[in-house]
């Protein structure tokens, strides 16, 4: 039955379907990159009608705010062109989509088909901050602190790689990344 | 049966002799090599000195069991089979054991003399040692296993030796002639040795005697004994190198003459005998398997006899003598004079040995010339050498009162006994024997020297130094001291066979209720055919002297007058060709046609190879998949999660 | 009062376009995109679930998720310009050094 929930549900759904098909069609990157943001925000909205709402402020700052930002940094600074096409992207198109098609159609029947499951409320779940927080630091502690530590890594790892080879000039030791 | 724990020392210390030499000989001093190739053998002759001073008739036979070797099956069903590490000793085995340390012993010290300047000194008497090792352990041996063990040991000691000097091809070939001429006899000897475990479930001397004994003779037909027996005599063939299995001896001559007087005159070709001898229970009992083992053993004395006459080479002369006289050996066998054959096998030994050792010196001598034409007038350049060689062709020649005489009258006499054809025979090879020894000895010492006087020995017959004399030399006392004492053997040692002494001695193993199928002759008979064959020495030694010394130019003349015959006689009647032709070249054709081209090549490389193709034409079409292209490795990785989800999706479903 | 299937056909649609971008697109930065496409719709089927089930659990996992997807398109672009650096192209067919 038709219920505000379901009308929130899909506009969201939609921007978020509209965005990925925009992502694919697009050839300059950076519009893709624009149009991966405003997937993000969609599936934000999607996560407050769940009720998760930390996570959808996550998903806004971390995801939207900070990746896409730094994708979009990262294709400025490249310059990164159009693509062109050749071959193999055509045919990789024309065997990608269409299998692409069958294969989610396929799988989105089998779900509708046997959607037993039941009916998720509007605001189901609802996770605010401090119980989030609670758990974070009670049960998942563990994973917690790992992933600071990967983050730790990861933060190590884009510095070095991206940082500029030494230069063969200067017998000393690799310079720090200036720019 | 408390003579002789120490049975078991007398094998084993030459083998420990042999490996000593064998892994520390390379790096020792000429010296150290010596003294250890000379102690243990020494010390096993001591040892065998020991037991036979010790030895009492009574107290034998000994068998001293070292450890267990075989058990199969258990007690009380048949396929019980045991076989130990057990040594055997009685009377027959003390000869032997006696003549070959002994005999033995005295070829090592020589050894040390001949092969000083060889390059690979240490290996020559790692080798020996090893010979001697296998050789007492065939003598020894407590069963027909352990026999074979020792039997196939101085077979392999065989091949190494004569192919001594292996970068030679014709030494090498003749190593391999040895062994596989020897192989198969063999099959023959293990063939009998399966019939006797299946019939007689054992194969210890003790027990399969006492089974054979209340057997009765095969008189009538051939039998199981008879078969056994023929099929031991093809073993013994083999390796006693009688026809058709003795092609082998006279290439063997490639080897270090040493080796050719210990190996192929005093001791291992005498294997054959000792193990018919050791058989006689068998052979008695199946007259058809006695009357092969005669007939073979006089048509080969007859037949080397003849050309031995041909020769020209020393060492050739001598090895067709030594199938002639193991010719007669088992012509005694044959007879049933078992003790006869093995006291010519004892006196053999002595007159055989000293003859290839004096060739030895001869040859040392001359620098390495083995060719008889190119001697002469030796006896006032070696005279020690030349009156040992006398001794023992005066012993060989059957001329009383040497060793000679008396074992081999003996044994025409006990061929008389068995058939006069035997004794004809008999004393016509004794005649030609005489000839061709007393040839070799008037070409090789009388008249003038023919050899070149050389100064450097260019010669490719042996390592055999570099004195650069002119004149032929006297050898150095470590071989002199040898030929003297086996010259007083080959003098003396037929006297214990005065009185049938000897027979007297091995009549605990040889005789026995048994009745013998000869017939008995007056004594009178005995003293005529005594002197028959004396006779006939004689008339051998002035034939020669005639041909050799007063009038030398008469045998050419003869020859040229047999011409056509003497040709085959002296091409050794062409047997080895005989061989190659329809042996030999068959064997390697299908060899290598069928065997080489058809299966190793099409078939086993061919699917090998193909193995490997179709292996390469797979990962050919596999490699495909890593292009190094990312977006291809994206699209499997797509299409196996696709594949794996449409299977969990239809397994859902189900 | 949505049947909990639609965010799952949703999710899937989300994943499914993820992938596709993943096989037919050639800037690198593109492709990289398209995996970030991937993760969101799993993020998304993980908080529906949470909501079915009544467990908060989901939406942890979602925080790490995120945590874990940052951490990789930081490391993933420096890459990316690494290979910029030696390439000068950003063409996902011209990285082809493992080719045999």
């Amino acid at each position: 039955m038709i219920s505000v929930h379901l009308i929130l549900f899909l506009a969201f759904g939609a921007v978020c379907v509209a965005g990925a098909v925009n992502l694919l069609v697009q050839r300059h990157p950076i519009n893709s990159a624009l149009s991966l943001i405003a997937v993000m925000a969609a599936l934000a909205g999607e996560y407050l009608l769940l009720g998760a709402e930390f996570v959808a402020a996550l998903q806004v700052i971390v995801y939207a705010g900070a990746i896409m930002v730094l994708f979009v940094f990262v294709i400025m600074l490249l310059n990164a062109g159009v693509e062109e096409r050749t071959q193999g992207s055509r045919v990789a198109i024309l065997f990608g989509v269409p299998g692409m098609l069958i294969g989610s159609v396929l799988v989105a029947w089998v779900v509708l088909r046997h959607s037993g499951t039941g009916d998720v409320a509007i605001g189901a779940l609802p996770g605010p901050p401090k119980t989030i927080g609670d758990m974070l630091f009670h049960e998942f502690l563990l994973p917690f602190e790992i992933t600071s530590i990967l983050i730790l890594v990861a933060i190590m790892g884009a510095v070095v790689l991206a940082s500029k080879p030494p230069s063969s000039e200067v017998g000393g030791p690799a310079q720090k990344v200036k720019d | 049966m408390t003579q002789n724990p120490y049975l078991w020392l007398i094998p084993t210390l030459p083998l420990a002799g042999a490996a000593i030499n064998g892994f520390l000989g390379r790096r020792s001093s000429k010296r150290a090599v010596t003294t250890v190739a000379l102690t243990f053998p020494g010390l096993s002759f001591v040892l065998a000195l020991k037991i036979a001073l010790g030895f009492s008739s009574a107290a034998a036979p000994y068998v001293f069991n070292l450890a267990h070797w075989i058990r199969s099956g258990s007690l009380g069903l048949p396929n019980f089979f045991t076989a130990d590490f057990a040594f055997y000793l009685d009377q027959l085995s003390l000869v032997m054991l006696l003549v070959v340390t002994g005999v033995g012993f005295l070829i090592h010290i020589y050894s040390v003399g001949y092969m000083s300047d060889d390059p690979s000194y240490y290996r020559f008497f790692t080798y020996l040692n090893l010979f001697m090792f296998f050789m007492l352990t065939l003598i020894l041996a407590n069963n027909y296993l352990m026999m074979f063990v020792g039997w196939e040991g101085v077979g392999l000691a065989s091949y190494l030796l004569i192919g001594f000097w292996f970068t030679k091809d014709s030494a090498a070939s003749a190593g391999k002639k040895a062994f596989i001429v020897n192989r198969i006899g063999d099959f023959g000897f293990l063939i009998g040795l399966f019939l006797i475990i299946q019939h007689f479930g054992s194969l210890n001397f003790t027990d399969v005697f006492a089974k054979v004994e209340p057997l009765a003779a095969e008189t009538s037909g051939a039998g199981l004994l008879t078969a056994i027996g023929i099929l031991l005599m093809v073993g013994a063939c083999g390796k006693s190198a009688q026809i058709p299995l003795y092609v082998w001896l006279p290439d063997a001559m490639e080897g270090p003459t040493p080796v050719s007087a210990l190996i192929h005159a005093a001791t291992m070709v005498t294997a054959g005998v000792y193990m018919v001898a050791r058989s006689h229970v068998i052979f008695e009992r199946a007259p058809i398997a006695l009357t092969v083992v005669a007939v073979i053993g006089t048509l080969t004395a007859l037949f080397a006899a003849t050309i031995g006459i041909t020769q020209t080479d020393i060492k050739k002369v001598l090895a067709y003598s030594t199938v002639s006289q193991l010719g007669y050996m088992f012509l005694a066998c044959g007879a049933g004079a078992f003790s006869a054959g093995i006291f010519h096998l004892m006196t053999h030994a002595f007159f055989k040995g000293l003859l290839f050792l004096g060739a030895g010196s001869v040859i040392h001598a001359v620098g390495g010339e083995q060719d008889m034409r190119k001697m002469g007038g030796l006896k006032t350049y070696i005279p020690v050498t030349f009156s040992t060689m006398l001794i023992a062709t005066l012993a060989i020649s059957g001329i009383p009162p040497l060793a000679g005489f008396w074992s081999k009258d003996e044994i025409l006499w006990k061929a008389y006994q068995a058939s006069w054809v035997y004794w004809l025979i008999g004393a016509i090879t004794a005649l030609i024997t005489s000839f061709y020894m007393f040839r070799l000895l008037f070409m090789t010492f009388w008249g003038d020297y023919k050899g070149i006087q050389v100064d450097d020995h260019g010669h490719a017959h042996s390592a055999h130094g570099d004195h650069g004399h002119g004149e032929p030399h006297e050898s150095p006392m470590f071989m002199l001291v040898p030929l003297i004492i086996l010259a007083v053997l080959s003098a003396v040692g037929g006297f214990v066979g005065i009185h049938h002494g000897f027979e007297h001695f091995l009549e605990p193993v040889f005789g026995s209720e048994f009745p013998k199928t000869i017939t008995e002759a007056s004594g009178n008979t005995e003293w005529v055919l005594m002197g028959i064959s004396v006779l006939f020495a004689f008339a051998g030694l002035i034939l020669a002297y005639v041909l050799y010394v007063s009038k030398p130019y008469l045998p050419e003349k003869i020859a040229a007058s047999l011409n056509g015959f003497y040709d085959v006689v002296l091409n050794k009647y062409y047997v080895d060709e005989i061989y190659a032709k329809i042996f030999v070249k068959p064997l390697v054709d299908g060899s290598t046609k069928i065997l080489w081209q058809g299966v190793d090549r099409k078939v086993i490389d061919d699917n090998v190879n193909s193995a490997a193709d179709g292996a390469r034409h797979v990962s050919d079409e596999v490699r495909h998949m890593q292009s190094g292209n990312v977006r291809s490795y994206a699209g499997w990785i797509a299409s196996g999660a696709a594949a794996v989800i449409a299977y969990m999706i239809w397994w859902g479903m189900r | 009062m949505v049947p909990l299937s639609y965010y799952l056909v949703l999710s899937g649609i989300l994943f499914a376009c993820g992938v596709t971008g993943f096989l037919i697109k050639r800037n690198i930065i593109a492709i990289f995109m398209s995996i970030e496409l991937m993760l969101n719709g799993v993020n998304l089927s993980f908080v529906a679930f949470a909501a079915h089930w009544h467990v908060l659990a989901g939406q942890i996992f979602v925080f790490f998720v995120m945590v874990v997807a940052a951490a990789e398109a930081a490391v993933g672009l420096a890459i990316i310009i690494a290979i910029y650096r030696t390439r000068e192209t950003l063409n996902i067919d011209q990285v082809n050094l493992l080719k045999l």
